[in-house]
């Protein structure tokens, strides 16, 4: 870089046009840059052009003025609670994949033996798919399963307890195949904080909780925000278990199912699309408003690197 | 506050073997969620040998037919072999596209840079349903929709980003001088890349395929809304199966669920082997032992 800009600096002094390539590659464009050709017409043709044909196809409805399936996306109450039903399952699973995952992560940042099989066991539920998870919840938590069979021989309960096919289900679905990868993603953060910040702050006489109040957890802080936000797609798109185990005719028919069902049962194509932009527009709120507050956050190196 | 620490440091010659009580709260917690996480596969495996359970702790008798019964009625094989063809063709693509994608990005300042690195991060942070829906709708008014190309398409779409994402922080573990040295002596793009850079690539290419690969076999909704009869790969059939409920034996469907796990299980260690995951962010210096 600064090569190039010597012999420009050297260029203009003797009253040399360095020419449009020169000038061009002095700001960073040239042929390298043919490599990125490949990816950027893919990502063109695959994601942006049909999904800006999605968002002018949400626009042309069948019957009515541009608007009009957005009208009947937000009229019908039946579709507008849609929004409000994969809230209140995406929220609380994302905030509880992150909360759970820092103090286990805490515990787990240092060397001992077994952590490798730890981790690999932790981040089994990857594995499991949400079909597997599915099945299993309601073989293990239906009324007949071993979890209640477990609550009615302890006494806690004496009828089995409603634990699938309703919200319940699908929550505990959720923390089971999120909680891996909000987990893994901690312990990164968490490890590539530098451990000597903290020894400095326990050579000064500060307690863990104080370490961990003051140096750890600013510095995890972004890393946190990252975290819930990836955590919050994952539940955010929740659409296979909220058929096996939940009640996909009311309280977790979430957003996926109602434009998956104006798609492929209703064959609505514009509706559906108004309906996958809606969720799309609702989702970029909600990472909006996490990454407004991450940006008031530290953000530089954590000392991990080097 | 320097009596302190004399007074704390030697009473801790070596770990303590009783630990605080949130440290047994946090194990407790961990224990909790394993065990029901053993409680959830075992029901499936136990289901999926099982005669018959109704209501009992265990079943009646134990037996291997579910699986030979799955294999026939699934037609187990051709899915299997159609799941590793589709994954693969993801895989091998997504690299060649991902990787060059990812060196420029990961080395290069340009204008509309941001531009472009927002434009990769959309897929993996949209709902796979959101672009899904419009995505199949094109791939159907192209006719790619319906056969092994669209679900394959369709596929590339979170996986490209996701190589992109996954070979940046192995690419800036390379020192630049080493490029500038071959280019020195006389090596163009293609040999770079052929001779210097992939062969310090193949640890992160192969741990960006195996992840892409672990992630392509579980996806269910962009293979669901795109798969024609005969590209259907096990998950969406595992999910046909099971919506279906009652033409189909619960355990058959149990034992088709355990032989996708324990495909994902195969796949996901040997990806373990080869990435410590705890490294795709920062590498951190390693604790000294006292």
């Amino acid at each position: 870089m600064s090569v190039t800009m010597d012999r420009t600096a050297e260029d203009v002094r003797k009253g040399r046009d360095p020419g449009l390539r020169h000038r061009l590659a002095e700001r960073g464009v040239d042929r390298q840059l043919a490599l990125l050709i490949p990816a950027v017409l893919f990502i063109v043709l695959l994601f942006v052009y049909p999904f800006l044909y999605g968002l002018q196809l949400s626009f042309a409805p069948k019957a009515g003025g541009p608007l009009a399936s957005y009208t009947a996306f937000f009229s019908d109450p039946y579709q507008r609670n849609t929004i409000w039903l994969t809230l209140r399952l995406a929220l609380p699973a994302a905030l509880v994949n992150v909360l759970a995952s820092v103090p286990i992560a805490y515990r787990m940042r240092g060397n001992f033996r077994g952590k490798r099989l730890l981790t690999i066991i932790l981040v089994v539920p990857i594995t499991l798919g949400t079909v597997l998870t599915a099945q299993g919840l309601l073989n293990f938590l239906g009324p007949a399963g071993w979890f209640n069979k477990v609550l009615m021989s302890v006494g806690l309960v004496s009828s089995p307890a409603h634990l699938v096919q309703n919200y319940w289900g699908v929550l505990f679905s959720l923390i089971i195949t999120g909680f891996p990868f909000a987990f893994l993603l901690i312990l990164s953060y968490l490890s590539g904080i530098d451990p000597t910040l903290e020894q400095a702050a326990a050579t000064l006489g500060a307690d863990w909780k104080q370490r961990f109040r003051w140096i750890t957890l600013p510095l995890l802080a972004p890393g946190l925000a990252t975290t819930f936000c990836l955590a919050f797609v994952l539940a955010f798109s929740v659409f296979p278990s909220a058929v096996l185990v939940g009640n996909p005719a009311g309280e977790t028919r979430v957003l996926s199912l109602a434009a998956y069902q104006a798609a492929y049962e209703v064959y609505d194509y514009s509706l559906a699309s108004a309906i996958a932009m809606v969720m799309g527009a609702v989702e970029l709120i909600v990472i909006g408003l996490v990454l407004l507050w991450r940006s008031r956050l530290y953000t530089g190196s954590t000392g991990g690197k080097g | 506050m320097a009596a302190t620490i004399a007074t704390t440091v030697p009473a801790r010659p070596r770990r303590r073997l009783v630990a605080s009580p949130g440290a047994w709260l946090i194990w407790g917690v961990v224990a909790f969620f394993l065990i029901n996480l053993f409680g959830v596969v075992g029901s499936v495996l136990v289901s999926s040998f099982g005669t018959k359970w109704f209501g009992t702790w265990l079943p009646e008798g134990f037996t291997t037919s579910w699986y030979s019964a799955a294999w026939r009625e699934f037609g187990l094989f051709d899915v299997v072999s159609v799941t590793l063809r589709i994954s693969l063709l993801v895989v091998v693509i997504s690299v060649l596209i991902g990787v060059p994608a990812a060196y420029v990005l990961a080395r290069r300042t340009f204008p509309g840079k941001k531009v472009i690195y927002l434009a990769f991060l959309l897929p993996i942070l949209m709902p796979p349903i959101t672009y899904g829906i419009p995505l199949a709708t094109v791939l159907y008014k192209f006719g790619f929709a319906g056969h092994a190309a669209g679900v394959v398409m369709a596929n590339l779409v979170p996986s490209v980003p996701f190589v992109i994402l996954t070979m940046t922080p192995f690419i800036e573990q390379i020192n630049p001088s080493i490029e500038a040295a071959a280019r020195m002596c006389g090596a163009g793009v293609r040999a770079l890349f052929l001779r210097v850079l992939g062969p310090l690539l193949v640890p992160g290419m192969l741990a960006a395929a195996i992840l892409v690969l672990v992630r392509t076999v579980g996806m269910f909704e962009l293979t669901f809304l795109t798969a024609g009869p005969d590209s259907q790969t096990l998950v969406v059939v595992l999910y046909y199966s099971m919506s279906a409920a009652g033409i189909r034996a619960q355990q058959s469907v149990d034992a088709m669920a355990v032989i996708y796990t324990s495909t994902m299980l195969v796949l996901l260690v040997t990806a373990l082997r080869f990435v410590n995951p705890t490294q795709l962010v920062a590498r951190a210096k390693e604790t000294p032992e006292p």
